[in-house]
């Protein structure tokens, strides 16, 4: 656990030597800017002198010039240097972010939602950053500008510089106030912008029964009445906002007159030159722009100090699931056990002092209702969670002593809900594999998979983009090039969750049969709804509840007449209902594959029988 | 977007990404007619521009005059030290008199362009609004709520700013240049065309930097997206990222990505760095020119040292806005590419209209009547295929079916979410589409599957916005389909807050919900999805099945039921397969022909009595 501040530090720290540079620049650009007022001055004064040659002035002026160009010089290095290493600060931030987020586990990321994450890495780090960049160099210039300005009002008239600044505190103090009530408008304004938002997110999620009752109109007057409030905010935080710009250079302009005025006085009486008075007001000019940086700058910290406490907290939140302090590295060879394993998500038992065994190179099916506990059972293998009681073991081992990565690399995984990438196909098939895939592994993931058949119609075969910007896969295509992805990277214990439901029977059965065959040396565990699916398993794993209701092989569990047999009898009657349908669409397809195509049989693409569209 | 094409969600990532100009007549001239009920106020604004502009120019000149009338003649002894310091009080006073009326002045202009600004969009964003809620359900189904939620937020926001910021600050930009340039003129003729000398400098810096922050504006944007799409993409795949111990790589690319992000960010630093100092530069250049020539002139006795400073002061005050356009720049790119993204949404046209001339719907008795219908929401895929059957005034009919075969569609077809591709549905022998949707919806009450919960009250989700629906009938309703037992229980009765994420209601408890909110509209025609929920209890369950059986008395009633007790209810059952109605009957009936029904009875119904016990445990 770290501190924001200490956060704030560190990535300025990084830079620091930049960003010493950028302040000696900007000092060395402030000094600049007071020095031609001095010319300007002289240039008066001589003017009214007599005897006075043109080629005074001449010279005056392009001091004026030279100077000018130091200081816009000094400035442009100042303001690269340092909105430069703010850039680079967020830069080293945003990795450092990602980064962390890639050691979370994975209760994490369902409890902190991604949108949630998002608007964090994208918004907070924006403010964050404009703090780093234009908030410290604003703050440098200002800083400096005015303490060189005031510097110069005294060196030339003590009482004039009194006189100008005696208005200083009731600046600071109007604008404190201004400041001040500007942002708790501000936050009055921004709730109603989440009420407004949340109006209409609600309608829109709700059209239908917004339409089946008729409530178009009535809506609408709810959302005008919610919108009009917003306005009526907007206004307001305008009343107060609209203050600060006109206060300004209302006080400058007394400042100024005052300074007229009084120094007008003193000039006549002959106590200071007209050109002093000139170089005078020309100081004054100066203090401009720090005055109305001076809330501008601290909007930008408080923003950017809130947002650094959010990102601080993504950096607070400390990964669960770590390697080990003595990890184990022996091979892995594939025997899977669980212990008396239970596992609770929040208050609800999900898993219930559950115990098997399946040796190196066996196979295990899961089934049973949803919500029984299935995924979380697998989930626990490739430690996507920790379980709590008990202890789920490789070759004897547990899991929490294999240093992750290796453990991992063990087993391939074909979760329920298929993820792919937005990369072309064959680097989602080859994304466990450190090498780029070759074409014959690619080409033999993809006969298991039964994905082959599929890409041959995509533009780019493997090659072809996936995703928003690419084709979008069907769900059995997607699930099979999960499968694929989970066989290229030659796992020894292959783990298949529900990985299938989306795949059709004919397809399916053409999966296992070649599964069964890379399978031989491997240990599988698959859940799975559909009794074809299971019924070859070596044990077969019936749960309900978090608890192993039936346990044995297919031909046992009929026998027992329990759950699993009534699930089979379901899915024989369901079968039954869809097959008169199907199987003549089926003979329809491989008659009229048979007379173009040479291999029989082979492009059963049937489309989402399993699947709702 | 656009009618046709089946294809929704493509090009959403495109859309976001539109980099519009920062000028488009067409659309300028379309927001700005948004202003038009208010340009009376506008004309006030820019009256009072004009009145800005001159007490911008005024400070200057009363300076001038305090060094030249009053300062100026008694330090060279042409007055006496009295004379000038009387004359002094006087210019003092005026420039008082100026800067209170330059500020309040601003102000006033600042407060009536927000007013303005806000308000016009306001209006926009109301008409957005109710112009959504006219689009028929095709639009909703394609539409992401994200997305819409976007163009009415966010959108419209940028568009309040471009007008309170940037239409109105360049229209004030434009006035006090132009204001300051003839003050310059009648001043000095020559000094002033010192000054402009500097013009096409000033302008070429601001066109050259302006075509730079375009470009990077332009891939920073890009290269944005790019990252945030692909840390949206790996956040929400992190546990496929883990299993496959990706990690490495994936922030291999990350970083790719990040550093492209910032090479292209250091880009635009290195222009912007430069930009500023050096239009201060030029600033500083013409005011050393200005002494240079005004020096000359004063030196030759044709100009006096008051002139001089007047411009030295002025010159700032012209030169501050041009300096200022970068930034107006941005928000008016910002705002073109978001009126181009809110002005495609008004212009979408809704696909289910009134007609222009309806049959008017006096007395509804409740015959409905599906002819031929073939129904399909993506043009080939069916979904209904030639359906026919005839429910007569009063029938209660239950649909059944498997998932998927167009159960759901029927009850939305019936409410004319959607319209048939082929065939027609006649509603007491009136085709849907010849009567106007709100006079068929007054008559249909819907009870859909997810209940939505309205942020609101229990009583306030009864009667929606219906005012005409008293506190009694609300009670009555609510009473009428049991939802009263539980709602008295609740901790403000009928008061009690409910909303649809924070729910407090078990999935039941809404049902009940849906129920009296169906009933307390006393339509004469009900339609109920009913698919298999699981997790309601015992008891909610006894409530909701004789609430559904006391709902059906009295009227038309079509049900998607997974009861076996609503089946056995119902006078008929019409059986679907694939989109098509393969058997009608009773349920005895049905039974005994031992066909689809048959089997969807031993899949759906009993097996389920079968699992029930065990779900509930």
């Amino acid at each position: 656990m770290t501190s924001a501040r200490a956060t704030f530090f560190h990535y300025l720290a990084g830079h620091r030597l930049q960003l010493l540079v950028g302040v000696c620049l900007a000092a060395g650009s402030s000094l600049a800017a007071v020095i031609p007022p001095r010319f300007i001055g002289a240039i008066i004064d001589s003017l009214q002198k007599p005897g006075v040659q043109f080629d005074d002035i001449l010279h005056l002026a392009l001091l004026i010039v030279l100077f000018a160009a130091i200081e816009a010089g000094l400035r442009a290095g100042a303001r690269y240097v340092m909105l430069d290493a703010s850039r680079k600060a967020e830069y080293r931030m945003r990795n450092d972010l990602f980064a962390h987020l890639q050691r979370m586990h994975l209760a994490y990321f369902q409890h902190q939602r991604i949108g949630d994450l998002m608007a964090r890495m994208t918004n907070d780090l924006t403010w964050v950053r404009q703090m780093m960049g234009p908030g410290i160099m604003q703050g440098s210039f200002t800083v400096m500008v005015f303490a060189f300005a005031v510097l110069s009002m005294i060196s030339v008239s003590l009482k004039l510089t009194v006189i100008a600044l005696i208005l200083m505190p009731l600046a600071s103090l109007t604008f404190w106030y201004i400041g001040r009530t500007v942002h708790k408008r501000f936050e009055r304004l921004q709730s109603q912008f989440g009420d407004m938002s949340t109006k209409a997110q609600e309608n829109f999620s709700g059209i239908r029964v917004v339409k089946a009752f008729s409530q178009e109109d009535a809506e609408t007057k709810d959302f005008a009445a919610v919108n009009y409030e917003y306005f009526r905010r907007a206004v307001s935080l305008s009343a107060m906002q609209g203050l600060i710009w006109p206060s300004i250079s209302f006080i400058l302009g007394i400042a100024v007159l005052s300074v007229l005025y009084v120094g007008g006085q003193d000039a006549i009486r002959g106590e200071l030159s007209i050109g002093s008075l000139v170089q005078f007001v020309a100081y004054l000019y100066l203090l401009q722009m720090p005055m109305i940086n001076i809330g501008w700058i601290s909007n930008m910290f408080q923003a950017g100090w809130a947002s650094l406490g959010r990102l601080q907290e993504i950096f607070n939140a400390a990964p669960k699931i770590t390697d080990p302090i003595d990890p184990v590295t022996a091979p892995i060879k594939g025997e899977v056990e669980f212990r008396g394993v239970s596992f609770a998500y929040g208050q609800t038992i999900e898993l219930h002092d559950i115990s098997f065994k399946v040796p190196a190179g066996g196979s295990l099916a899961i089934v049973g209702p949803t919500g029984s506990g299935k995924s979380t059972m697998v989930n626990l293998i490739p430690r996507l969670f920790d379980v709590q009681q008990g202890e789920v073991l490789i070759d004897g081992i547990s899991v929490k002593r294999r240093p992750l990565e290796q453990l991992r690399r063990a087993v391939g995984y074909v979760p329920q809900e298929t993820f792919l990438f937005s990369v072309p196909l064959r680097e989602n098939v080859g994304f466990g594999l450190d090498e780029s895939l070759t074409d014959p592994q690619l080409e033999w993931a993809g006969d298991v998979s039964q994905l082959n058949k599929d890409v041959e119609d995509f533009p780019a075969r493997y090659d072809t983009m996936i995703g928003e910007r690419g084709v979008t896969l069907s769900g059995g295509q997607k699930q099979r090039a999960a499968i694929a992805r989970a066989v290229a990277k030659d796992p020894r214990i292959l783990i298949l969750d529900d990985a299938l439901s989306a795949v059709d029977t004919y397809t399916e059965a053409e999966i296992l049969r070649r599964l069964r065959g890379v399978m031989r040396e491997r240990t599988s565990i698959v859940v799975a709804h559909r009794i074809s699916t299971v019924k070859d398993a070596d044990e077969i794993l019936v749960l309900d509840a978090g608890r192993i209701v039936e346990r044995g092989s297919h031909r046992d569990l009929l026998e027992h007449g329990g759950l699993y047999a009534q699930m089979y009898r379901r899915q024989l009657l369901e079968e039954e209902l869809e097959v008169d349908e199907e199987r003549e669409e089926h003979d329809k397809r491989v008659k009229a594959q048979s007379e173009e195509d040479p291999r029989p049989g082979m492009r059963p693409r049937l489309g989402g029988i399993g699947g709702e569209p | 977007m656009h009618g046709g094409g089946g294809h929704g969600g493509r090009g959403s990532f495109d859309e976001d990404e539109i980099l519009g100009k920062a000028y488009d007549a067409r659309l300028m001239r379309r927001l700005l007619g948004y202003l038009r009920p208010y340009r009376g106020l506008v004309i006030v604004a820019l009256a009072i521009i004009l009145g800005i502009s001159v007490t911008e120019a005024a400070p200057p000149v009363l300076a001038k005059f305090i060094v030249d009338n009053a300062i100026a003649p008694a330090v060279n002894g042409q007055i006496g030290t009295d004379e000038g310091l009387a004359r002094l009080a006087p210019l003092g006073i005026a420039y008082i008199a100026v800067l209170l009326l330059g500020s309040g002045l601003r102000y006033a202009q600042t407060m009536l362009a927000s007013y303005v600004g806000q308000k016009a969009m306001y209006d926009l964003r109301v008409q957005l609004f109710a112009h959504l809620q006219s689009l028929s359900l095709t639009f909703f189904d394609r539409n992401p709520v994200g997305r819409l939620m976007t163009r009415i937020t966010n959108d419209i926001d940028a568009l309040i700013d471009m007008v309170t910021q940037g239409v109105v600050a360049i229209f004030g930009d434009i006035v006090v240049i132009g204001t300051i340039a003839i003050v310059l003129l009648v001043l000095d003729l020559r000094l002033a065309l010192v000054t402009f000398a500097a013009l096409p400098l000033l302008i070429w810096l601001t066109m050259y930097f302006r075509r730079i922050m375009r470009d990077s504006f332009r891939s920073i944007r890009i290269r944005l997206a790019r990252i945030n799409a692909y840390l949206n993409e790996n956040l929400s795949g992190m546990a496929i990222v883990q299993l496959f111990t990706r990690e490495r790589a994936s922030f291999r690319q990350f970083d790719y990505l990040n550093t492209d992000l910032l090479n292209a960010n250091r880009g635009q630093i290195r222009a912007m760095s430069m930009f500023f100092p050096a239009v201060g530069f030029t600033r500083a250049a013409t005011s050393a020119a200005l002494f240079v020539a005004g020096g000359f002139w004063i030196l030759k006795g044709e100009m006096t040292i008051g002139t001089l400073l007047a411009f030295w002061q002025l010159v700032d005050r012209f030169f501050q806005p041009i300096g200022d356009l970068a930034e107006k720049y941005n928000i008016m790119q910002a705002a073109m590419a978001s009126s181009e993204r809110v002005f495609r949404l008004l212009d979408t046209k809704a696909t289910i209209v009134d007609p222009p001339h309806p049959r008017e719907l006096a007395h509804v008795r409740g015959e409905i009547d599906f002819e031929n219908v073939s129904f399909a929401y993506n043009e080939g895929d069916w979904v209904l295929r030639d359906v026919n059957f005839k429910i007569s005034a009063g029938e209660s009919v239950a649909i059944v079916g498997a998932t998927g075969a167009g159960k759901t569609s029927i009850i939305s077809l019936i409410s004319r979410f959607y319209d048939v591709q082929r065939g027609r549905i006649l509603l007491d022998g009136a085709d849907l589409r010849d009567l106007r949707q709100q006079d068929v919806r007054r008559h249909v009450g819907v009870v859909l599957q997810d209940p939505f919960i309205f942020a609101g009250t229990v009583a306030s989700n009864i009667r929606l916005n219906s005012a005409g629906i008293s506190d009694q009938q609300v009670r009555a309703a609510a009473a009428f389909v049991n939802a009263d037992k539980f709602i008295d229980k609740l901790p403000q009765g009928y008061d009690t807050v409910v909303t649809e994420r924070g729910s407090t209601l078990s999935v039941g408890q809404k049902q009940l919900l849906a129920f009296a909110r169906a009933i307390a509209f006393n339509p004469e025609i009900l339609l109920v999805l009913d698919e298999a929920t699981s997790s309601v209890d015992t008891e909610t369950e006894r409530l909701i099945q004789d609430a559904l059986a006391k709902l059906m008395v009295g009227r038309t009633s079509i049900i998607i039921a997974h009861r076996l007790s609503t089946i056995q209810n119902v006078d008929r059952i019409i059986v679907l397969h694939k989109g098509r109605v393969v058997e009608m009957g009773t349920h005895r009936d049905l039974l005994a022909q031992r066909g689809v029904y048959h089997r969807l009875y031993e899949l759906q119904y009993r097996a389920h009595e079968a699992e029930s016990p065990m779900k509930s445990a």
